[in-house]
């Protein structure tokens, strides 16, 4: 990512995020970094239990207890939103940094009309008078592609379907024209053919906005669509980062290899799926050495004895690892 | 929506209808009230007049028949011992025994929603801690003990509230309203505190229960992630949503303290309708009884349709059929 000339919008340092349990202290977060520059789409990509979206409550203030952030730095624009109060972090929310869910089924208040769900955005973050409010909801609703807009901002989340909800959703994520939207798992809970029409929606309207956005997925054919470079995160840890091209064709950690290669490919019907074997370590006690190499084909002494850090790669890739593929190479 | 109004009048007829008939065979198999009206030295022919004048001499069904012909009239016949209206005495003690329920209430809810949502939000908290501890007291601790308690305290040791009566009322549509004076102010706190007790340790807990589980919800994020105050993410969207069962209590609580005030009353010497009812138990009075039960089950029946109307105006999913 070297490459990227422009000033960075997002920079996280080193964050890391631990919930202290009964059971132990879960670092679901531990010792992540990445940046992303204006305009921007990161895909932050790994398993269920990776950390993924923890990244992303972490960069809003909204780690609940018993998680807490225990280092690191998040600067937006500098500024470092770790050390920023509730009063500044709920300025930022919704204003310059928006989220949208995973499940808009449980996202919007049912109580609550769409109209005064998406008000309540232009209340917080803008002077507009109500008749101003008012107007953008509607243009905003019409521009996520929910016709009768007017009638429709009077309807309560139940009367939509979950596409529908969704775009709500993603409207109300972009009322107040943030810089940044984070975007967990956005697709995940709809069917298979809204799916791709939601993701398309996002990416004109943020290419329209000129806002980033992070695209927090297990899926990685959703992501080598719509992100310009990927992270990959494995344990709370990233694993491996680089442009979306470079990194889907050739990557140089076993860990992403084994996600491209588990994704199902209908051209070749007869072949058995590829899964990576094992599962993910217990995230309160992790072993020494590479949280991967259970899992790992290349696995060697050395693995289990120093924990890789990430260095740089081929091209845009840096990955976190001892014995890298090579492109081309299988894992 | 006129079609469901006509359903549930229907219905609350008919539900008023069994309580007719249970209150008349109730009424019909315990004690003879020919006895309470006659002399103690009456002949025979005497009582036995008294038996043909009150209508006792026919048979249940004929009974049953002028019972319910007459109450549709909107006549519940004399008390045997006051010798006027029975609807008459019971009307002229609701107002009191409403307002003390009404004020009970309020002061149930004033406390219980705020302390709630605070324990519902911070479960972890030593305040929310001590909260239901107190709230746990408020439901163990019997009305009779906490009211003579607070008149102990507050009557009899510090002089700060008077011990009982109704103080001054001032007459509103031809009620007579304590709470329009301040000596009725002076009177009704210390019985609605005692009162109120109970059912604000219920509500309070409802209420924490209620927001705990909302507090789980994706949406109270969402709401947070617009950058929402804590105040509105609490109470615009959750207090809201955790709202319906504790609407559903309040209104079983609020026709139980009306129809039962009834220790409370006593304790304060409050001239409500539950201090008549025992005296009436007491002197068979029969009239009076049919009216009370009557006139209970009729606001039981009122209450409940009007929760049911409030369960419209929160949740819109929630459709009158």
């Amino acid at each position: 990512m070297a490459d990227t000339a422009q000033p960075k919008l997002l920079e996280v340092r080193n964050l890391r995020t631990y919930f202290h349990t009964f059971a132990g202290t879960v670092k679901a977060v531990n010792g992540v970094s990445f940046d992303i520059a204006s305009g921007e789409v990161m895909g932050l990509v790994g398993e269920s239990g990776g950390g993924k979206s923890v990244v992303g409550f972490s960069i809003l203030g909204l780690i609940d207890s018993p998680g807490k952030i225990e280092g690191g730095q998040i600067l937006l624009d500098g500024e470092d939103l770790v050390k920023a109060g509730e009063t500044r972090l709920r300025e930022i929310r919704g204003r310059d940094i928006s989220m949208v869910f995973q499940d808009p089924m449980t996202s919007l208040n049912p109580l609550h009309s769409v109209g005064r769900q998406m008000d309540e955005v232009l209340r917080l973050h803008s002077e507009l008078d109500a008749k101003a409010r008012h107007t953008a909801c509607v243009e905003m609703l019409e521009s996520v592609g929910i016709s009768r807009a007017e009638e429709r901002l009077k309807a309560y989340p139940h009367q939509f379907s979950g596409g529908m909800r969704q775009r709500v959703v993603i409207a109300i994520a972009l009322l107040a024209r943030p810089r940044l939207i984070i975007a967990d798992e956005p697709t995940t809970a709809l069917d298979v053919t809204i799916q791709s029409q939601i993701l398309k929606l996002m990416r004109r309207q943020i290419a329209e906005k000129g806002a980033s956005m992070i695209l927090v997925t297990h899926d990685l054919a959703v992501v080598s669509e719509m992100a310009d470079h990927i992270t990959v995160l494995y344990c709370g840890n990233v694993v491996e980062r680089g442009r979306t091209r470079e990194l889907i064709e050739a990557p140089a950690h076993p860990y992403t290899r084994g996600l491209i290669d588990s994704i199902p490919d209908l051209s070749n019907r007869h072949e058995r799926l590829q899964q990576i074997p094992g599962t993910v370590p217990d995230i309160r006690n992790l072993p020494k050495g590479c949280n991967f190499r259970d899992r790992c084909p290349r696995a060697q002494a050395l693995c289990a004895e120093v924990e890789p850090i990430l260095t740089a790669q081929r091209g845009s890739l840096s990955a976190a690892c001892h014995f890298p593929l090579s492109p081309g190479e299988t894992a | 929506m006129f079609g469901y109004l006509l359903k549930r009048l229907i219905q609350m007829t008919l539900v008023l209808w069994v309580v007719s008939v249970i209150v008349f065979l109730m009424m019909s198999f315990t004690g003879d009230p020919v006895f309470m009206v006659v002399p103690i030295d009456a002949t025979d022919a005497e009582i036995a007049q008294a038996r043909r004048i009150l209508g006792l001499d026919q048979s249940l069904l004929v009974q049953y028949w002028r019972f319910i012909s007459s109450l549709v009239q909107g006549d519940f016949g004399n008390s045997y011992v006051f010798r006027q209206p029975a609807m008459t005495l019971i009307l002229e003690r609701l107002p009191a025994t409403v307002e003390m329920v009404l004020v009970a209430m309020a002061l149930a809810l004033a406390v219980a929603i705020p302390l709630g949502v605070y324990a519902g939000a911070n479960p972890e908290s030593r305040i929310s801690r001590t909260i239901m501890a107190g709230s746990l007291l408020g439901i163990s601790l019997p009305g009779f003990w906490v009211g003579m308690v607070l008149i102990f305290l507050f009557a009899v040791h510090w002089g700060f509230f008077p011990s009982s009566g109704r103080g001054d009322t001032a007459e509103f549509f031809g009620l007579r309203i304590s709470l329009l004076t301040a000596d009725g102010w002076h009177h009704i706190i210390l019985p609605a505190v005692t009162l109120s007790l109970a059912t604000m340790a219920i509500l309070l807990r409802m209420t924490r229960a209620g927001m705990m589980e909302v507090g789980r919800q994706d949406f109270m994020k969402f709401a947070r992630a617009k950058g929402a105050t804590r105040r509105d993410v609490l109470y615009k969207h959750g207090l809201k949503n955790a709202l319906i069962p504790v609407i559903t209590i309040f209104g079983l609580q609020l026709g139980d303290l009306i129809a039962f005030a009834t220790i409370t009353e006593t304790i304060f010497s409050w001239p409500g309708m539950g201090k008549l009812l025992i005296d009436s138990i007491y002197r068979a009075d029969r009239p009076v009884i049919v009216v009370y039960l009557m006139l209970v089950a009729l606001i039981f029946v009122i209450i409940n349709f009007l929760v049911d109307i409030v369960y419209t105006l929160i949740d819109p999913r929630i459709t009158l059929k």
